[in-house]
């Protein structure tokens, strides 16, 4: 098989999909011309990732990194979203072929990206 | 129940072809070069489908070379045109810019050996322009290499006018008909080279031919021995050959009725996919092979669709099968225009005399369902739905 098991379950079932219309986070990385797009909305609680949902543009490896990095920011602090790496969503996933690690790199980056996103907000309120 | 609509990629073997591949194996296994009995009787063999093979093409058998398939055809086809032109100081080849990888991969090597190469455009439509090939030839062009239809988007090229304007001016002529050869009446008259291969028509794999005119020098890419006339080295695969003849006799025997019911349901799928808002079919909707159909659709990559195609039980392709596994945008579909994130969404759905009406109504249902699902978890989509993108389809 191409991909695990896990990685077509999450890509066939993707969590977390959709959009956040008050998110108090969005982060977009990739590019069109690449073929493959993330965006992630986050709502924070007192520090806590309280809602998550993402968006992708992408192949089957793109939609199942997505989905699986969400479920595993979903209700943690944004510190331990932060220390969410790209070989943990891999592992997660149950591996991906080689020149489909990049897509759990857009994942690891979107987080951060949202993250970034949330606290140029919150600094711009105060 | 699998719906097989990828016959771009490889087609089922025919039972005719299977029936003839054992009944060599078990008739004659012996070697077509050994001095006895049993293997002359091969070797007879041998020179039977040579001619089945030949008379299918129009061709005489001498003029036929078997090969281990249409890459090492192209790439001997292009390497003996290649030399022959050398020894006259010729070392400039015309092509196209969206030829398979055997023939590109072939011209970028000799590019390192000196040689230059003009890549004509194709266009919207997928077809090269007969004034830009008049334009592109020089007094050093050596060859002229163009594909007898696209293996991707299907689109046919004007082979006859090509094949005489290089006769015209004394210049060699290929063309890589792997896709067409078995689908399209074949008319060699203008022709020097043309490179076939058996899976393309319900024949075996791992075997094709490469046809070349009287008189048109080959050199072999394999040495070490007298087979193919000293063309090609290595035992003949009989029973693969036998395969390939027994299954271009039965493709070309129902060439017409065949190429009717196909391309009726071709038109049926084509017409249920443009339904599907800002999608396009790829290349000429009539000079197109009779069982292809190649769309691309915005805001979606094509991966996830034809993952999500076969989760349903359609086995399609996003494009090439050769290209698969690659990250980059069909080249094919930059040549035609197709922006790169446009390109990415694509989708090659090829039928065969064996898909059905029913199937092909499936497809069109699967096909507009994957695609919503898509589109609507796609930031992309959602940039082009709500006016930050415009829609290029």
């Amino acid at each position: 098989m191409y991909y695990s098991e896990t990685v077509m379950e999450h890509f066939t079932r993707p969590r977390n999909v959709g959009v956040i219309a008050d998110a108090d986070g969005v982060g977009e990385v990739g590019n069109a011309v690449c073929g493959d797009i993330m965006k992630m909305y986050l709502k924070v609680d007192e520090e806590i990732i309280s809602e998550v949902r993402f968006e992708t543009f992408g192949c089957g490896s793109a939609i199942a990194s997505s989905s699986m990095a969400t479920e595993m920011i979903k209700g943690k602090t944004i510190t331990q979203a932060l220390a969410v790496t790209n070989q943990n969503v891999v592992d997660a996933l149950g591996g991906l072929p080689p020149h489909k690690v990049h897509c759990s790199v857009l994942a690891q980056e979107a987080i951060k990206a949202a993250i970034d996103d949330y606290y140029e907000r919150r600094g711009n309120r105060q | 129940m699998k719906i097989y609509a990828d016959n771009a990629a490889t087609t089922k073997m025919s039972s005719a072809a299977m029936q003839a591949q054992i009944a060599c194996m078990e008739e004659y296994f012996a070697n077509p070069s050994s001095l006895h009995s049993l293997g002359q009787r091969a070797a007879e063999q041998l020179f039977a489908f040579r001619e089945s093979v030949a008379r299918c093409l129009g061709a005489q058998a001498r003029e036929i070379t078997f090969t281990s398939g249409g890459s090492e055809a192209d790439n001997q086809a292009i390497l003996s045109a290649a030399a022959a032109g050398e020894k006259k100081g010729k070392k400039h080849i015309v092509s196209s810019a969206f030829e398979h990888h055997a023939v590109l991969h072939t011209l970028q090597n000799l590019e390192r050996r000196g040689f230059s190469v003009t890549l004509l455009p194709v266009h919207e439509n997928g077809i090269v322009r007969i004034e830009e090939l008049r334009d592109a030839l020089r007094e050093d062009t050596a060859l002229v290499t163009i594909l007898y239809a696209n293996n991707e988007i299907g689109t046919i090229q004007p082979i006859e006018e090509i094949g005489a304007i290089c006769r015209e001016r004394g210049i060699l002529f290929h063309t890589d008909a792997v896709q067409a050869v078995g689908q399209l009446p074949i008319n060699l008259q203008n022709i020097d080279l043309l490179s076939l291969s058996a899976h393309k028509f319900h024949g075996p794999k791992g075997v094709g031919a490469l046809y070349a005119r009287k008189g048109v020098p080959l050199s072999p890419l394999i040495a070490g021995g007298a087979q193919e006339r000293g063309k090609r080295a290595g035992t003949e695969n009989l029973p693969a050959i036998a395969g390939m003849a027994a299954a271009l006799e039965e493709a070309c025997a129902h060439m017409e009725e065949n190429a009717k019911h196909i391309k009726a349901l071709r038109d049926r799928l084509i017409a249920g996919l443009q339904t599907i808002p800002h999608s396009a079919l790829s290349g000429d909707a009539h000079k197109r092979l009779p069982g292809n159909v190649h769309f691309c659709f915005e805001g979606i990559e094509g991966e996830s669709l034809l993952l999500l195609l076969d989760a349903r039980g359609i086995c399609a392709s996003s494009g090439s099968a050769c290209t698969s596994g690659s990250l980059e945008a069909s080249h094919v579909l930059l040549a035609i225009g197709r922006p790169h994130e446009v390109a990415h969404g694509s989708l090659r759905l090829t039928l065969s005399r064996e898909t059905t009406q029913e199937e092909v109504d499936a497809i069109i249902c699967a096909v507009t369902e994957v695609v919503a699902t898509l589109r609507a978890m796609s930031p992309l989509w959602r940039d082009l739905e709500e006016g930050r993108r415009e829609h290029v389809l």
